[in-house]
């Protein structure tokens, strides 16, 4: 019992990253309004991004800015002192992507608007299924 | 990084996320949705991807927000859930 609960303490941000996941995995099945899916699969995507940075973080390292970058030939440069730069930059290219989707999802859910005069899961079903 | 401030903005990045959802007005929710990100940028200063955290504040919170406020606009605010 005791080492269950020092795992969950010690490592208490990666339990938050699921709960966040489970929120917007909740929000996506579960809700019933278009724009309410569309927050929850943010929230999803966002919870992804925030664990991929998480995993860089190094303990006693500062931001990846290189000291020295003029006169680099008369120092050493540590890596063991930058945090791991790579998982930012390939989650830049996330979040831009994930902007672009939210465009499209918001733009389809104004066309279905259009069409059906409702946001409601059910109500454009039912209209599907009785014209 | 200060873990007592990471665990705060955690919380509060997790209640944000909950009422964007649970919130029974679309405008709300997408208020909500941008404190929401902007928690998050904060959070990713704090882990130290400046880069990630500007981004995040001009292009998650920033143009996020303008999409939903404008298709709250052009559809509705009222929602059953």
């Amino acid at each position: 019992m005791e080492d269950i609960l020092r795992l969950i303490i010690e490592k208490y941000n990666y339990w938050i990253y699921i709960t966040l996941m489970m929120i917007g995995l909740y929000a996506i099945i579960a809700k019933n309004n278009l724009v309410k899916k569309i927050v929850g699969m943010n929230i999803l995507q966002t919870a992804v991004i925030l664990f991929f940075v998480s995993i860089g973080v190094k303990r006693g390292a500062t931001v990846p800015i290189i000291e020295h970058a003029h006169d680099g030939a008369h120092h050493a440069i540590r890596a063991a002192e930058y945090i791991n730069p790579l998982p930012h930059v390939l989650m830049l290219t996330a979040i831009v992507v994930s902007v672009a989707t939210l465009g499209v999802a918001l733009v389809i859910a104004i066309k279905t608007y259009q069409r059906f005069l409702t946001l409601e899961e059910d109500e454009i079903l039912k209209q599907i299924r009785e014209p | 990084m200060i873990w007592q401030l990471d665990l705060l903005i955690l919380t509060l990045v997790v209640i944000c996320g909950i009422g964007a959802i649970m919130v029974r007005d679309l405008l709300g929710a997408a208020i909500l949705f941008g404190a929401y990100s902007f928690m998050m940028c904060l959070l990713w200063a704090i882990m130290g991807a400046v880069d990630v955290a500007f981004t995040e504040a001009s292009v998650g919170a920033g143009v996020s927000t303008v999409f939903f406020v404008s298709a709250v606009y052009h559809t509705t605010r009222r929602t059953k859930d």
